[in-house]
């Protein structure tokens, strides 16, 4: 029991742990290393890791508290006071209609966060689900499922996204939903393929052997052992999906151009090369330290769940 | 060899009929192309219904779709926004897109594979680290910010190369665009040599190799390299097809007129017959590509038979 325990990670492991711990209430036990718990340590161990940790967390801190950091009014225009150099009033200047550019690009991280994990989120439940049924049953469902992931790959993303918002219209939800239909093949194909190697396991043998329906196998057997894969590439793919709305918006295809949004910003910004060369370079920035987050942060769990990488 | 290349083929009309249906099927969604013929006037009810009847809009969907296909297999690709053929925008705009993607292709075989081979094999090394933490920052740059950033710095600043590309785009304006285009894609092909070479570094034939006097050089080039190359082939074959539909951004800031520009123009224009062309002939390039790349693992590989 405690080596079925063992091997299917995550919900059993821990509460195998309280129910031990709840058990030797007099006598301590001996603090017992759980995988989860070992994938943490190594991640903390890792410098760049908790370097894109530090930097994720700031985005979500700022994005969540905009209105509190934020010096002025993001929308507000003051045709009297555009193209300003950074002062202690504007910390990063004016954009071409006078707005303040410290509160633009703060307001701006609240379209990264929201669009990244959304268009992600949605991207994962559909592969997850796909990728699943793909890998435990197999044959003909298999084939199915893994041509129309083809049909979804063998799509340029910019394209297929472009056709979608227009004919969605512009915004966030279309931006949004356009991402997520072409990112679901990678994570359905990353999953079917790990399953494929956890199916033959003898803990999965044996929850057969005993009787377990298959929705059982697949969720509290099957998944936790397949999820590995797809973490780290979750976390990468977050940060291509901040990139990818900053390239509709650069596009001009994104949200509207009045939106406080970095790829807004930097498109503006280029239009003002000559009055205002650093305008771009401040947005610019912003995308960049957030994607350098997540992508420190894939690149971390990937270590840290699979040590043989490295 | 020949069986399993038909075999292949067979396997990419199902996923050629998807993608070009579904394509069709979002354009089609996009709103209705005769009125888009008449931009703000609107249309005379007569003139409309015939202009529909002419083009097969008054069927069902389906119809429509087969009807397109058959057209396109003969050849007809439709009328662009400008009544200039779809073939002849093609023909302008193909070759200009692939030369940027030849040029970035070579980018990232010259530069990613030996940059990859050389941090792989001095794996935990500094020179490794350092190398792995550039390719981590190199991806998190959008493209329009570091197409932005040597735009200005080589063609503005410096004046060494032209900031905008000529109608022409010969292979030397190309250059810059191309490295552009490929940045992203350098990074990841460093990344996999890297692993690959660092895995198999370690594998019983390269020792065997080393314990039988072989020099490195060889040990390197004819075992380790070979052996390695094959996810790294893999990528880059995906790559070709990724390239030449991401190049939008890259075709943007350079204005370079390509296949980027003109799907921009025939998406903004509503003009189904330019998107759905462009977008099938992308298609055929991307499945073509991954043939390619099966193909060529039986080169790497003589282990891999296709019978």
């Amino acid at each position: 029991m405690t080596e079925l325990a063992k091997s299917a990670k995550g919900p059993d492991a821990a509460t195998a742990t309280t129910a031990a711990a709840a058990n030797n209430t007099a006598e301590p036990a001996p603090a017992r290393i759980t995988q989860w718990g070992e994938i943490r340590h190594r991640f903390m161990a890792n410098k760049l890791a908790v370097v894109g940790l530090v930097l994720v967390t700031l985005l979500f801190i700022v994005a969540a508290a905009a209105p509190l950091i934020a010096t002025h009014d993001p929308y507000a225009q003051n045709l009297a006071n555009t193209l300003q150099e950074p002062s202690g009033d504007h910390w990063f200047g004016t954009d071409a209609l006078g707005r303040d550019q410290f509160s633009r690009i703060i307001y701006g991280s609240r379209i990264a966060v929201i669009v990244g994990l959304a268009s992600i989120f949605l991207a994962c439940v559909i592969g997850c689900i796909l990728g699943a049924l793909s890998g435990y049953f197999g044959k003909a469902v298999d084939s199915v499922i893994m041509r129309i992931a083809d049909i979804f790959f063998a799509f340029p993303l910019l394209i297929g996204a472009i056709v979608i918002i227009l004919v969605m219209g512009r915004g966030v939800l279309p931006v949004i939903v356009s991402l997520a239909v072409f990112s679901w093949a990678t994570v359905a194909r990353l999953l079917r393929s790990s399953i494929l190697s956890v199916r033959e396991m003898d803990y999965v043998t044996a929850a057969k052997a005993l009787g377990a329906s298959t929705t059982r196998i697949i969720t509290r057997h099957i998944m936790p052992n397949s999820i590995a894969a797809v973490m780290s590439y979750v976390s990468f793919s977050v940060g291509t999906a901040v990139v990818a709305e900053a390239s509709l918006s650069f596009l001009g295809i994104g949200v509207s151009p009045e939106v406080p949004e970095w790829g807004n910003m930097i498109s503006a910004g280029k239009d003002s090369l000559g009055v205002s060369d650093f305008l771009w370079v401040y947005p610019s920035s912003a995308i960049v330290l957030t994607v350098l987050g997540f992508v420190f942060v894939g690149d971390g769990l990937r270590d840290a769940l699979d040590p043989k990488l490295r | 060899m020949g069986r399993y290349v038909i075999r292949r083929l067979l396997q990419m009309v199902p996923v050629f009929i998807g993608s070009t249906f579904l394509i069709f099927f979002m354009v089609y969604a996009l709103g209705d192309p005769v009125a888009a013929l008449f931009g703000d006037k609107a249309p005379d009810p007569a003139t409309a219904a015939r202009i529909r009847q002419e083009l097969y809009l008054d069927e069902p969907l389906w119809k429509q779709y087969g009807h397109y296909m058959g057209q396109i297999l003969s050849g007809n690709f439709g009328t662009a926004f400008n009544g200039q053929p779809v073939t002849e925008l093609m023909a302008d705009a193909f070759p200009v897109t692939l030369r940027l993607t030849l040029v970035a292709i070579l980018f990232e075989i010259v530069f990613g594979i030996t940059l990859g081979v050389l941090s792989g094999l001095r794996r935990g090394r500094s020179a490794d680290t350092t190398v792995l933490l550039l390719t981590l920052i190199v991806v998190s740059v959008p493209t329009f910010v570091s197409g932005y950033v040597l735009q200005y710095l080589f063609g503005v600043k410096w004046g060494i190369v032209s900031p905008s590309v000529s109608p022409e785009a010969p292979f030397d304006e190309l250059m810059l665009p191309g490295i552009v285009l490929a940045l992203t894609s350098l990074a990841y092909v460093t990344r996999l040599s890297r692993t690959s070479i660092a895995e198999n570094s370690r594998a019983d034939y390269v020792r065997t190799a080393v314990a039988k006097g072989l020099p490195r050089r060889r040990v390197v080039t004819r075992h380790l390299l070979r052996n390695s190359l094959i996810p790294v082939v893999t990528f880059i074959g995906t790559d070709i097809g990724a390239l030449m539909g991401g190049a939008i951004v890259t075709e943007r800031i350079f204005n370079i007129h390509g296949v980027g520009f003109q799907l921009y123009q025939g998406i903004l224009r509503q003009n189904s017959p330019t998107v759905v062309g462009f977008v099938t002939i992308l298609v055929i390039v991307f499945l073509l590509a991954n043939l390619l790349v099966d193909l060529l693992y039986a080169v790497l590989d003589p282990r891999i038979r296709y019978a």
